[in-house]
């Protein structure tokens, strides 16, 4: 194993995060104001308690994960796109290491931003809501799991995409109407029950239900439900990037 | 002694059918400065590319230092370095950073006396601090080449290490490589410039349409190479060679109105004054003359005669 080689491609992926450190979470922190301002005081303050918790509070681990599911494919697509576009890739691929040890740094890396991204996001929140963790352990579990999950998929975007378009395509068009259509900001007990079925086949309602149930212990699907479909969701995603790595996928002719 | 890098058959179709090398074998002897040379499209970047993980070969074995290329990837590549072609590089890194992760990325401890002398030797210290993106394609070129030597390699690949870069450059480049074949680095070098593999190369591979054509010695190779052509445009028409020039063996143009002289610059330098000085004597009277070389592709036209 290379540990000098995942250390160095990791701390230079996080060094851009911190060449544009306030960029990097002045963004994050305005934008969780604005849906606290909007949604929190201006919108919540006419809609009932959902399910005992207040509509602020309630919204709180969909705007996390909105954030972080946004990020960690962003931030791990472009790791990966950008030595490809410019052709530095070569480095890495004459180096003496193996691409599961880039790929350790690479999504590290996003993975790592994604979860101080997420902090920000929690401590931003507090400012405006009482903030309760029921059970901060399984929290920190799904935040993990989620960062480490969508960086994965991340890096297959940045594989896959030949140009710019493509990386922006599949977060712009497929994550964030997933994310809002997901319960991030409503529990789905709240659609016509022909709508909940439908919701049942989007992904990320189980990460929001698994991951707000860590907070105020109120879920749409059973928590082991959302764990194991994040853990499919994590094993599709390692098999993908095995069958990239295998068959040198775009990184290899 | 064992070739510090052996060939065998070496294949590569790309996904596209393209054949770029059609089973090459060759051995690379330490410590040697090895040329390929070859035009556009030769199949020379392929083949340094396929040594150093970069392509996968479609057949054939590739061992460096006695350890095979795919198996024990780890170690071989631990022994080589790499100068692409393009200078494909980052933006937003120093000279510092950048040599720092390439030394990183091969798995060597921080070496911070190590790194400040090769940017000493390579006029990049006082640049050390700059972000890659102010400095000059000279500059980026010599920072590639500081990457590749950032972990110490026992061999170095330069891919066309001189293409586009002005005299100086070019001299300082040839400068670098002989110092570093003198500490004892086996360079392998690729180039479609006869004049760069002339000046650094102790032997020629000559590569063209995937094939290996022939890997010779460079005096050798030159010998045969090295023609030159003087040719003299004359004031008047005339319709043979006067006897007192039989002994340069002029050829007459179909028209009569020029001759060339054809000479091998390696035979202690063609007296081309003594040429012209005796055609002036024979009573010929010219109104201009070029000198031409002949031309790589003229070169392999006449290598691939010859094998034929």
């Amino acid at each position: 194993m290379n540990f000098r080689a995942i250390k160095v491609i990791y701390a230079n992926e996080m060094m851009r995060f911190w060449q544009t450190f306030f960029q990097s979470l002045a963004s994050p922190v305005i934008s969780t104001a604005l849906y606290f301002i909007v949604f929190g005081a201006a919108i919540g303050s006419s809609i009932d308690k959902i399910e005992g918790v207040s509509y602020g509070l309630f919204i709180v681990p969909g705007l996390t994960m909105l954030s972080i599911l946004t990020h960690s494919i962003s931030n791990a697509s472009f790791g990966i796109f950008f030595p490809k576009f410019t052709g530095t890739i070569y480095e890495i691929l004459s180096a003496p290491i193996s691409f599961y040890e880039a790929l350790l740094g690479y999504v590290g890396a996003a993975a790592s931003k994604s979860l101080i991204l997420a902090t920000v996001i929690l401590f931003t929140a507090s400012f405006f809501v009482e903030l309760q963790i029921a059970h901060p352990v399984w929290m920190v579990s799904f935040l993990v799991l989620t960062c480490i999950t969508f960086s994965l998929f991340g890096f297959i975007i940045g594989l896959w995409a030949g140009n710019f378009e493509k990386l922006q395509v599949v977060p712009l068009l497929i994550i964030t109407p997933l994310v809002f259509l997901g319960g991030s900001f409503y529990s789905i007990s709240m659609l016509p029950e022909f709508w909940q079925k439908v919701t049942l086949f989007n992904p990320v309602l189980y990460l929001v239900s698994g991951f707000r149930w860590s907070f105020f212990e109120v879920s749409d699907v059973s928590v082991g439900t959302s764990l194991m479909m994040i853990l499919v969701f994590l094993s599709v995603c390692l098999a993908v990037v095995a069958w990239m790595f295998k068959t040198g996928y775009r990184l290899k002719q | 002694m064992n070739p510090i890098i052996s060939i065998d058959n070496l294949c590569k179709t790309y996904d596209t059918g393209f054949e770029a090398l059609k089973s090459v074998s060759l051995d690379i002897k330490e410590g040697e400065i090895l040329a390929l040379l070859g035009p556009n499209g030769a199949g020379k970047t392929t083949l340094i590319s396929a040594i150093c993980g970069i392509v996968s070969p479609s057949s054939g074995t590739v061992t460096v230092s006695g350890k095979d290329i795919i198996k024990d990837f780890r170690q071989t590549r631990e022994l080589i370095g790499l100068v692409p072609q393009e200078l494909t590089i980052g933006a937003f890194e120093t000279v510092w950073s950048t040599v720092n992760f390439s030394r990183g990325l091969f798995g060597c401890k921080r070496d911070e006396a190590y790194l400040e002398q090769l940017l000493k030797d390579l006029s990049l210290f006082d640049k050390k601090n700059d972000e890659l993106r102010a400095l000059s394609g000279g500059m980026k070129r010599r920072v590639l080449i500081a990457k590749a030597l950032s972990h110490e390699p026992k061999i170095l690949f330069l891919d066309e290490p001189t293409a586009g870069v002005d005299v100086e450059l070019r001299k300082d480049m040839w400068a670098i490589v002989r110092k570093l074949r003198a500490s004892g680095v086996t360079i392998i070098l690729t180039t479609h410039y006869i004049e760069e593999a002339e000046e650094i190369a102790d032997r020629v591979g000559i590569i063209n349409n995937g094939e290996l054509l022939l890997v010779e010695e460079k005096d050798h190779l030159m010998a045969s190479l090295g023609m030159k052509q003087l040719i003299l445009e004359l004031n008047e028409v005339i319709t043979s060679i006067p006897e007192l020039l039989a002994e340069f063996n002029l050829e007459l143009s179909e028209n009569g109105s020029s001759v060339t002289y054809t000479y091998d610059t390696t035979e202690g330098g063609a007296n081309i004054a003594d040429v012209i000085h005796a055609i002036s004597e024979a009573g010929l009277v010219f109104n201009d003359l070029k000198i031409s070389q002949s031309s790589l592709e003229d070169i392999f036209v006449d290598l691939v005669k010859g094998a034929a």
